[in-house]
């Protein structure tokens, strides 16, 4: 199929340096050494965050190496967006987030730091910025999210954009931000605006303002934390948030329901809404979200302008046959969460999917999943929800099972001990 | 009655009689519990400490845990609410694929 591409990528992959040394008779040893049969087709992965690293693995695990795996992204390391909000609060480095792609190497997969320009799902190419276009048999989508600056017109423009940060996408915003906090007086107000579903982690804006909370209580005891919800109400572990916020942040968080967001004063520092403007020292605008910019691009998006429909049992877009789109980019099924969890097993259930494809074997007609979201309410304490998804065949969709799921039963210092496990653990399920 | 129930439902949901009817495959067992791995670890071989081994354990003391979780005998903080996710013969193919680990 891609026989004729592939030496020359494996070279381009290897570097210039085994590009010279090549000779076809050098070349085919190396490939036995790595590969122990002739790879039976190529899979391209383009983004390595939970759901693409994910797949990548899963589709070398379960094909036994057979199939070859490229996978794509701008960064050169991992970094975590759950426990990021640690970093806010004080008590996590974003280096201890931060993880390299080694592990991935490990199973085969080629892992190619490029920014993917476009998509030629005729031709079955992906086009690079810094290689040559590559070809492959089945494509896998996982851009994660990006922001619709456009909809907070203060916001739409770079320079803006240095001063009022999201960081929800964590890396050196995150960092950023926390310096913000810092350069904070005593007495200061930090402005959190949350967007209306769907965005990326439901219970992430509530952790953060627990975060900074924690932080002022230590650092600042006269500085409040203001949350201007764009939705009616707490739209995750309410009341787990509600009683952490009561006993612990009392008189530092404040909260104003069904105000969203309709334009930012970077120089007065002021977030607008439709019926007040809120002054702040720090503010922390979530804009609302969409499918990473490339799934646009690719025209994989197929609801509201801003998500990728797919077919639940394979996690194949309903717009490209071939093309599967895994993680935060995917409309999501019926209360389910954009979460790291969710990219996780959105990206077995697709590698389960591809493998089965191109083994001749049927798909896995009744994919079941779950997801887990722990949310730290201080350095000491966390608390979770959980649920099972299963396909139903009826709605062809990944469903709630119900009867099952819930949250904690209160936040404990037990359950900060599962976050911290259930952190190692997906890390290196994900990456390892 | 039951199995003309089932045909309906086959039918409704527009199922092969098969998919429905056969036992779980190896792929299915694989499938269903590489979702545990996010605390687990990959195929049940959890990293650090504070979770739970699964690889290698006995398939009757798996299956045992994951009913008495969902079924209440047996005390958790989370394992009962993800355990009431899974009918009895997929509570067995996902201990049966642990089982079928080796002991890390």
């Amino acid at each position: 199929m891609t026989e004729g591409y592939k030496r020359r990528d494996f070279i381009r992959a290897l570097g210039a340096g085994a590009a010279a040394a090549a000779t076809p008779a050098i070349l085919s040893g190396c490939a036995t050494l790595d590969e122990p049969r002739k790879p039976i087709g190529r899979v391209i992965v383009i983004g390595a965050g939970y759901g693409g690293a994910t797949a990548a693995k899963y589709i070398r695990l379960w094909s036994e190496r057979r199939i070859e795996v490229f996978l794509i992204d701008r960064n050169a390391e991992f970094v975590s967006c759950p426990l990021s909000n640690l970093v806010l609060g004080g008590t996590r480095s974003i280096e201890s987030l931060t993880h390299g792609y080694d592990g991935l190497r490990r199973h085969g997969v080629q892992v190619l730091r490029d920014e993917v320009t476009g998509v030629n799902l005729e031709r079955k190419r992906v086009q690079l910025k810094r290689i040559e276009d590559l070809p492959y048999d089945r494509l896998v989508v996982a851009p994660g999210i990006d922001f619709m600056f456009e909809q907070i017109p203060g916001l739409n423009n770079p320079e803006a954009q240095k001063v009022v940060l999201q960081a929800w996408k964590a890396g050196p915003e995150t960092v950023a931000l926390r310096k913000q906090l810092e350069a904070m007086p005593d007495g200061g107000v930090y402005i959190l605006a949350i967007p209306k579903v769907p965005y990326r982690c439901p219970p992430g804006p509530y952790e953060r303002a627990c975060q900074v909370a924690f932080y002022f209580k230590q650092a600042k005891p006269k500085s409040k934390v203001l949350v201007l919800d764009g939705n009616e109400d707490i739209v995750s572990k309410k009341g787990l948030f509600l009683a952490a916020w009561n006993d612990l942040y009392k008189g530092i968080i404040e909260y104003q329901p069904s105000l969203e967001v309709k334009d930012v004063d970077v120089k007065a520092m002021e977030v607008k809404t439709e019926f007040a403007s809120f002054k702040g020292s720090v503010l922390n605008v979530l804009p609302p979200q969409k499918a990473g910019n490339i799934a646009h691009q690719a025209k994989l998006v197929t609801a509201a302008g801003r998500w990728c429909g797919v077919d639940w049992l394979t996690m194949e877009s309903v717009a490209a046959p071939g093309v599967h789109v895994i993680g935060d980019a995917t409309l999501s099924g019926p209360a389910m969460p954009k979460s790291a969890s969710m990219a996780n097993n959105h990206a077995k259930i697709c590698a389960s999917a591809i493998v089965a494809s191109m083994t001749g074997r049927p798909v896995n007609p009744l994919p079941i999943i779950n997801n887990t979201c722990y949310s730290y309410v201080s350095d000491r304490e966390a608390m979770r929800v959980t649920q099972v998804y299963r396909f139903d065949a009826a709605q062809k969709v990944v469903a709630p099972v119900q009867g099952a799921g819930g949250v904690s039963a209160q936040r404990t210092e037990l359950e900060k001990q599962f976050a911290d496990a259930w952190a190692r653990n997906i890390w290196s399920d994900t990456l390892g | 009655m039951r199995s003309r129930l089932v045909l309906a439902v086959c039918w409704l949901a527009g199922l092969p009689l098969a998919a429905a009817a056969q036992a779980p495959t190896a792929q299915q067992a694989r499938d269903w519990a590489a979702s545990c791995a996010i605390c687990h670890g990959t195929n049940g071989y959890t990293v650090g400490g504070g979770m739970p081994v699964l690889a290698g354990q006995s398939r009757e003391t798996l299956t045992r845990h994951l009913r008495d979780f969902r079924d209440g005998r047996r005390p958790a903080t989370i394992m009962h609410q993800i355990a009431k996710g899974y009918t009895d013969e997929q509570i067995e193919a996902i201990a049966g694929f642990f089982a079928a680990q080796r002991l890390p």
